[in-house]
């Protein structure tokens, strides 16, 4: 299985964002005073800077190719068109990204989910891809709520946030087994151990490609946390270019399209 | 050092505890019951059989004494279901447990069974008991009474090995406290909890053992 790494990453990913969030405060009392409007430099420039992830399947991670892909690099060209200007990738990490935004190394940041420290540090635009965990399991077994996992077993991964998250709603008489690892989890379930397992929906899209066979779908949404393209504050122009072309996209269907493509689940309503 | 000791929390997770206590001795016990049924039949078997049965127990054993117990559990939970056959893991760890003593038991009785001088065994058939009645009456009970202890000992062994049977979430002693630490984050507590318990459970056990190793080789210990 291949999921180990990506999994971690996940975690280490949620962890850096905290971390970052303080870095960040730090950069801004730097950039703030000197930077013109960032469109007239996007504009300037002829280019549009766009902190990535590149090890973060399936929202950005390198191809056989060696070429970036993903639901983030169909994004950062989907907000080129929008700014009809060139698209620059950069690498970022969870540990520098912030630093980037505020040192205006990059223009924009993708992946970002919104919280109230990092709120104060960036301003965020409108919600652009779904990030939430969610129960998983085979296409027989009929589970559309909480109250369905009544008599189910149901695999995750022990003290992670999905373990809370399934312990706190499903019923006394769910059958929750815990694993070491995220990896254990999945092995389990994909083993026929357990039903059903929590996982985030990147992970689980990411399983539901490698084992196209087993009709694995997601059965409902836990905790959830969309991503929002991240900007330095004060940029009302900028924000309101990224959340028109959102909106756009969500209306005309591009957003959902890139959705199906990488996350294998059309884009939730309410996002 | 400024940790502030905290035990009043575990109090909650009592019920959980001796569930835990109860799942891992109830798995040992039917473990060691099975096992030693393999031990015994598979030492006489390898005594009295032919080449080709000596050659596939050899082999039974060799394989599961030269491989982790983890690889085994592992094996059993996660491989099996691949070839078709789903047990689940109470089932999957009793399986492992009993396979893995099973084959030192066998190792074990055998060194006892050469342990008992040849001449008890010709002794035996010089006063008319067919081979089996010789080996059953002469030969095991001797061998037995002579290894008892490395018996117990490996019973002992299976026991606090069975701490891993957590990682396919057997609800035993281990998955307890790592399910209340992942809870509390209360790591020192808990486990110098588990591991008194552990140490009472081991200290119980050979008690007993010793107690019933009395009545089953009354006047045979040397």
């Amino acid at each position: 299985m291949n999921t180990l790494p990506l999994c971690s990453v996940t975690v280490s990913r949620r962890l850096c964002k905290i971390g970052a969030a303080f870095l960040l405060a730090a950069g801004m009392l730097h950039a703030a005073s000197s930077q013109a409007d960032a469109l007239d430099n996007i504009n300037k420039n002829g280019k549009v800077r766009i902190g990535v992830f590149m090890d973060y399947p399936p929202f950005g991670s390198i191809g056989p190719d060696m070429k970036p892909l993903g639901y983030d690099i169909d994004m950062a060209d989907l907000i080129g068109r929008a700014l009809k200007t060139k698209v620059e990738l950069v690498q970022v990490t969870g540990d520098n990204r912030m630093a980037y935004l505020a040192g205006g190394k990059v223009d924009l940041l993708l992946s970002v989910g919104q919280t109230p420290e990092r709120a104060k540090v960036i301003d965020f635009s409108n919600a652009y891809a779904p990030y939430y965990l969610a129960v998983f399991g085979g296409p027989k077994l009929l589970v559309k709520s909480n109250a369905d996992l009544g008599g189910k077993t149901i695999s995750v991964a022990r003290g992670t946030l999905e373990d809370l998250s399934i312990s706190k709603i499903a019923p006394a008489d769910a059958v929750i087994k815990r694993f070491d690892d995220p990896n254990g989890a999945i092995s389990a379930f994909l083993a026929g151990q357990a039903q059903l397992m929590v996982v985030g929906n990147d992970v689980g899209a990411t399983i539901m490609a490698k084992n196209p066979t087993a009709g694995i779908e997601q059965k409902f949404q836990l905790f959830s946390s969309p991503d929002h393209v991240g900007l330095n504050k004060n940029e009302p122009r900028l924000a309101q270019q990224i959340n028109q072309a959102i909106g756009q996209a969500k209306k005309d269907g591009t957003l959902n399209k890139i959705s199906q493509k990488w996350l294998r689940v059309s884009l939730p309503d309410d996002l | 050092m400024n940790y502030v000791f905290d035990f009043s929390d575990l109090q909650q997770y009592a019920g959980m505890i001796v569930h835990g206590i109860a799942i891992t001795l109830a798995l040992t016990a039917a473990a060691t019951l099975l096992g030693a049924v393999i031990g015994i039949g598979g030492a006489a078997l390898q005594w009295t059989g032919g080449r080709t049965i000596r050659i596939v127990i050899a082999s039974y054993v060799e394989l599961i004494r030269n491989t982790p117990f983890i690889v085994q559990l592992f094996f059993v939970f996660f491989g099996l279901p691949g070839i078709g056959i789903h047990i689940g893991e109470m089932q999957a760890a009793l399986l492992a447990m009993t396979v893995n003593l099973g084959a030192y038991a066998i190792e074990i009785v055998r060194a006892g069974i050469e342990a008992v001088a040849r001449g008890q065994y010709q002794a035996a058939l010089a006063i008319g008991l067919t081979p089996r009645q010789a080996f059953r009456a002469i030969v095991l009970p001797q061998a037995l009474a002579t290894v008892y202890p490395a018996l117990a000992c490996q019973v002992l062994i299976v026991m606090l090995g069975s701490a891993v049977l957590s990682q396919i979430s057997v609800t035993d002693l281990t998955y307890v406290a790592n399910y209340i630490q992942s809870r509390n984050f209360r790591s020192f507590e808990i486990y110098v909890v588990i591991t008194v318990i552990y140490l009472l459970l081991s200290i119980l056990l050979r008690r007993l053992m010793n107690v019933m190793a009395r009545g089953l080789f009354a006047g045979r210990q040397r």
